[in-house]
């Protein structure tokens, strides 16, 4: 099973479940690492999606790159993307046009899955449009409080702000309006006194 | 606005809440602070009461308690407003919410403070004189053109504590704007946008008891016109009103440099009146959130609090004096109290020579 399982049950957390074919007059599919593997297992499952579908995707920050096998997939329209922030434009207007009948599809990593929600929710998009399967790295979005900055993929806890350059641990609590963790100063009291970081979300 | 006319009543202190920290309860503020704690242990509860008029010269007097800190809270709020823009936001659908609360501290305060406040209405062209901040306004209720600001943060700007606004949909209380310059360590933007469960998501042990769900379940059926309140406390080194996590990298600090010397005037017991009140247009619910701070050496004047804020301490236990900042300094704070407990009994309730 190469779904994402849940480590813990968090209040603010979202929960994720499995990309399953709906109707609609088109599908949109936003996917990175290897949430490639569950957009494959879609469209096989349901190939009369295939010329309706659009697709992009961003080849994982861990280094998982299934473009080839995605582009193979034969959807109607196939937009591999460096990183989100290359892709969120054109991620923005297709959601801000979509018309009655669009279903959105998001697979990969929970950093991604919640950019696309936040901006989902923003274009006005039903709730019931959107399915959304977690998988592949744990690593998660971290917007420091201090300096708001958003650190992207944070596999370390504690982690250095890519930002202010504070040490930063990792507070079990999730924003979906920013599709981020909490990262708070560790060594505010005794400054200097960091301890070792652990790779806790691999 | 102006605070050039401030402090022409004595009744207003003229002090800060950093740098010199000149903070300080008058005689009579420490007779009427509110101590939380009705018996000499403490767990969570929902503990929930109507928002009704209490004892006079209490801080449950008025709706709103106006106290002499009034002028030199507002303009900490000034300050750190300056600093952080981001401290005070209104989501777009949430205005007609700040109109009602606008509404609701105007007519309150000038009702029970006439010698600080005014309002007269002209059907929807208000007039609004505010004596203390040195505010004096003409403005058409309901149109935000006619006010220097969203009527949320005008109104906010000149009442004490921290407000936020929740509105309700899908069985669920959205914490949708807030005005949050004395908090205990949650930030407003951060949380803006998110649902009763999900804001409330860091604290420890609550959502395993059912805290929350009891809570949101009372609070979904909240009615006009009956408000209700609870207390919760912290425990805060200097009067400090913004212990936001925005600046914890430079407030933290100071917490290792109490000394069983400095601690009675340092260490403060920070104690939050929280009212909830359903709004009438908006049908949102307001959460005022009214910070109290009392030194320790002020605190043990009143023998009974002494004696059962040692046994508080005593019994609370680690992972909620973690969750609420303490637990480095809390074998010092329990020192300093213990030369005050001498085991004597105390009485039920919370009023200092009850």
């Amino acid at each position: 099973m190469s779904q994402t399982q849940a480590d813990e049950v968090m209040k603010s957390r979202p929960l994720y479940g499995t990309l399953t074919p709906k109707q609609g007059s088109s599908h949109f599919i936003v996917a990175d690492g290897e949430g490639g593997d569950a957009v494959a297992a879609l469209l096989n499952a349901a190939p009369d999606m295939k010329p309706l579908a659009h697709i992009v995707y961003i080849p994982g920050a861990n280094g998982t790159d299934l473009t080839a096998l995605l582009e193979g997939l034969g959807a109607r329209v196939f937009h591999p993307a460096p990183s989100y922030a290359s892709a969120s434009q054109r991620i923005r207007k297709v959601l801000g046009d979509a018309h009655m009948g669009l279903q959105l599809y998001v697979a990969g990593t929970e950093g991604l899955i919640g950019q696309v929600q936040r901006d989902a929710i923003a274009a006005g998009l039903p709730h019931d449009a959107l399915t959304t399967e977690q998988r592949g790295s744990k690593a998660r979005r971290v917007q420091c409080v201090h300096c708001k900055g958003i650190t992207e993929n944070v596999t370390l806890d504690p982690f250095v702000c890519s930002h202010c350059g504070l040490n930063l641990f990792v507070r079990d609590h999730y924003s979906r309006r920013l599709a981020a963790f909490q990262g708070v100063c560790i060594d505010a009291e005794d400054p200097g006194e960091v301890p070792p970081s652990e790779e806790r979300f691999k | 606005m102006s605070l050039d006319d401030a402090f022409k009543d004595p009744f207003f202190r003229d002090e800060s809440f950093f740098g010199d920290f000149s903070y300080k309860n008058s005689p009579h503020a420490v007779n009427r602070f509110p101590f939380p704690f009705p018996e000499d242990d403490y767990m969570y509860s929902v503990n929930m009461e109507p928002h009704v008029k209490g004892r006079p010269g209490s801080i449950f007097e008025h709706y709103f308690d106006v106290d002499e800190h009034y002028v030199s809270e507002m303009r900490d709020r000034a300050r750190v407003l300056e600093q952080d823009p981001l401290r005070c936001q209104s989501l777009p659908h949430m205005t007609l919410a700040g109109w009602d609360l606008l509404e609701l501290i105007m007519e309150k305060f000038a009702e029970e403070y006439p010698q600080w406040f005014a309002l007269t209405k002209d059907s929807n062209r208000w007039h609004w004189i505010n004596r203390p901040l040195g505010i004096d306004q003409k403005f058409t209720f309901l149109d935000e053109s006619t006010l220097p600001m969203g009527p949320f943060e005008y109104i906010t700007r000149q009442a004490q504590g921290d407000f936020t606004l929740q509105d309700q949909r899908e069985d669920n209380l959205w914490i949708e704007a807030g005005m949050v310059t004395s908090q205990a360590d949650w930030s407003l933007d951060f949380d803006i946008g998110m649902n009763f469960h999900e804001w409330h998501a860091p604290v420890p042990l609550a959502h395993q008891m059912g805290i929350f769900d009891r809570a949101l379940k009372f609070l979904l059926a909240l009615q006009h016109g009956a408000p209700v309140r609870r207390f919760n406390w912290t425990m805060t080194v200097d009067p400090l009103l913004d212990t936001s996590p925005e600046n914890y990298h430079k407030w933290g600090p100071t917490k290792t440099t109490l000394t069983p010397e400095n601690i009675g005037k340092r260490q403060h017991l920070r104690v939050e009146l929280q009212t909830l009140i359903r709004l009438p247009r908006s049908n949102a619910i307001c959460f005022p959130i009214r910070c109290y701070l009392i030194s320790m050496d002020d605190l043990v004047t009143r023998p009974k609090w002494a004696r059962r804020f040692h046994r508080v301490i005593k019994t609370v236990p680690d992972e909620l004096a973690t969750y609420k900042g303490f637990i480095r300094n809390k074998p010092m704070i329990l020192d300093y109290l213990s030369k005050f407990d001498d085991g004597a009994p105390t009485s039920p309730g919370w009023w200092p020579e009850d």
